[in-house]
């Protein structure tokens, strides 16, 4: 690319950065980082969907942060200042949720707080937006973050639907169907479990990795 | 028989290689080995053989569970207030189908899966498959067993590599799934019995509130006390165990090492003593629940259990202490045998890591001295 010559905001090498964490990329299922909140926040959608956004926001902005800071700060101390600029943002997106959602947020609890330690964050921070102009690694922060999610409401799809037999809240298996009322069918309490969240995460490993068979370890 | 014989072989080209129905080629080799001893010999090796394969193996343990089978079928009769070949007949109908899900759900998963990775049938689940209504309260609805029954077949065993390379007992797998999804369908005072409006507690929750249960110590070792369906009768179990231990398909080690496990636990309880559970007799714990059938058809397990004799003891030993310490100290789980075994199914490569390594330095030393 000549220096004359503009890039165009949406060329292909930037849809790559935004659509490869869908794919072969993913953070959770190919990098198998940010297990422990997809074990942790999913056990109905509502949590699953917010937490989600939260992420994409705090990588997004994070990543565009600390890419626009990349050339002014020494590498000696870059952990603190990522650190910083991270805890700032969960700390808006935190205040946030307690000011619109304050349900939802009461339900994340301290996951809020603790996605300063999500390793998603943190590694695209340092494998990306170090080495890469502001706008791609805005990009690249939002995908991770919707790929990230993409996974969490999977899960969560699942959790909530086998273990409470409802999704967003909104009953989906009648309850006339329920042993108790005479039916014959029953949630599955071990769903609730997180155990049960990590068995999911597995299957979609599986599952992804029998399509790209590029991807399986020899 | 030749008959069948020369049938198998007429239809074999057809599944062979470059048959028609090549794909079954899996399916075709479980069918025909169960039938007939395969004619194939080992190639290259060191290697003793009997006529005893896998399969005639399993047979044997099948044939083993069937005292305890047909007398929890008997039983099931005998708690709705049956008798005789009545009763019998009547818990037939009620296990059979749970028998006939756990087979069909299991070895369909089994043949799918070879077929797909092109090998043979695992002949693993010839026992499992029985196992697994035998460890279920009789009122299971079947959907909850099929479930439980893949759960075990697919996370239990496909995805370490089938019979052979798992850690932890399908069977015991399966109860364990069951049993945490549906709590209520696998514990409490209504599931043990195969008709509605009828409730009694298990000996052992009865033991496990007041220290005492309704049910005289014959019927608890004879097995007409409610309890899931192969577990009631210890008698019926140690004829099993009899079988087991004459054809050599047991070990002796670990089974001896699980009841005295458990009788040590209960002795240590009965000295410390500081409520009314762990003031029973020791020996009491040993004819309630499902601690023998789970000494001597699950702790036995020649896959998961130890695989060095001195681990056998040392994982038998731990096995029974420990069902008896969580029954008694637990007071969530009134029995103990289903954790402590998948426990100690986690723990025996560990075991057997740390008795190899003590042989081996064991005979270093031996060196060193002879120099």
């Amino acid at each position: 690319m000549s220096n004359n010559e503009k890039e165009p905001l949406f060329s292909a090498k930037n849809m790559k950065y935004l659509t490869a964490p869908f794919g072969k990329n993913n953070p959770v299922i190919v990098q198998i980082l940010g297990i422990c909140s997809s074990l942790a926040v999913t056990v109905q959608l509502k949590p699953a969907i917010v937490m989600a956004l939260s992420v994409t926001v705090v990588t997004a902005f994070s990543n565009l942060v600390m890419s626009l800071l990349r050339k002014g700060i020494p590498s000696r101390i870059r952990i603190i200042v990522q650190l910083v600029v991270i805890a700032a943002l969960v700390i808006l997106v935190d205040q946030i949720l307690k000011a619109y959602v304050y349900d939802v947020s009461k339900q994340l609890s301290v996951y809020v707080g603790l996605i300063i330690t999500n390793c998603i964050i943190m590694g695209r921070v340092e494998a990306f937006a170090l080495g890469n102009k502001p706008w791609a690694s805005f990009l690249d922060g939002i995908g991770n973050g919707l790929g990230y999610g993409a996974i969490l409401v999977t899960i969560a799809f699942i959790r909530e639907l086998l273990g409470s037999g409802s999704l967003l809240g909104f009953r989906v298996i009648p309850e006339s169907w329920y042993i108790t009322n005479g039916g014959f069918y029953s949630n599955m309490g071990l769903m609730l479990f997180p155990p049960m969240a990590l068995i999911i995460v597995g299957c979609i490993i599986w599952i992804h990795r029998s399509y790209n068979k590029d991807l399986q370890e020899k | 028989m030749s008959g069948l014989r020369n049938f198998v072989d007429k239809i074999k080209p057809t599944f062979s290689k470059g048959g028609k129905l090549s794909f079954l080629a899996s399916t075709f080799d479980a069918f025909e080995t169960f039938l007939f001893v395969p004619n194939t010999t080992t190639q290259k090796g060191a290697h003793i053989r009997d006529c005893n394969d896998m399969k005639r193996t399993m047979i044997v343990v099948v044939i083993a569970l069937l005292p305890a089978l047909f007398f929890g079928m008997y039983n099931t009769g005998v708690q709705v207030g049956m008798s005789g070949w009545q009763a019998f007949w009547f818990g037939f109908l009620k296990v059979l189908p749970m028998i006939v899900v756990s087979y069909v759900v299991g070895l369909g998963i089994e043949f799918a899966f070879a077929q797909a990775r092109g090998h043979e049938v695992n002949e693993g689940f010839l026992v499992s498959g029985l196992l697994i209504p035998m460890v279920m309260p009789v009122s299971t609805p079947l959907w909850m067993i099929a479930l439980g029954t893949a759960f075990a077949v697919v996370f239990g065993k496909e995805v370490f590599g089938g019979t052979g390379m798992n850690v932890f007992n399908p069977a015991l797998l399966a109860r364990a799934f069951v049993f945490f999804a549906y709590t209520p369908q696998m514990s409490g005072e209504k599931v043990w019995f195969a008709v509605d409006g009828m409730s009694g507690a298990t000996a052992l929750e009865q033991l496990s509130t007041s220290g005492q249960m309704s049910y005289s110590n014959l019927d608890a070792f004879l097995g007409f006390i409610p309890g899931c369906v192969g577990e009631t009768s210890t008698l019926a179990i140690l004829v099993g165990a009899v079988i087991l231990l004459f054809t050599g398909i047991a070990s002796w080690r670990t089974m001896i090492s699980v009841f005295v496990g458990g009788l040590a636990m209960g002795l240590l309880f009965n000295a410390v003593g500081t409520n009314a559970y762990c003031q029973i007799p020791a020996w009491q714990h040993l004819i309630v629940g499902g601690f023998a059938f789970g000494a001597v058809f699950m702790a036995t397990d020649p896959v998961t259990s130890a695989q060095t004799n001195v681990g056998k003891y040392i994982v038998g030993f731990l096995t029974g202490a420990i069902a008896i310490m969580i029954r008694v100290v637990n007071p969530a789980y009134p029995e103990g045998m289903m954790l402590s075994i998948l426990f100690m199914n986690a723990l025996a490569p560990l075991v057997d890591y740390f008795v190899v390594e003590r042989n081996i330095a064991r005979r270093k030393n031996r060196v060193k001295l002879a120099k």
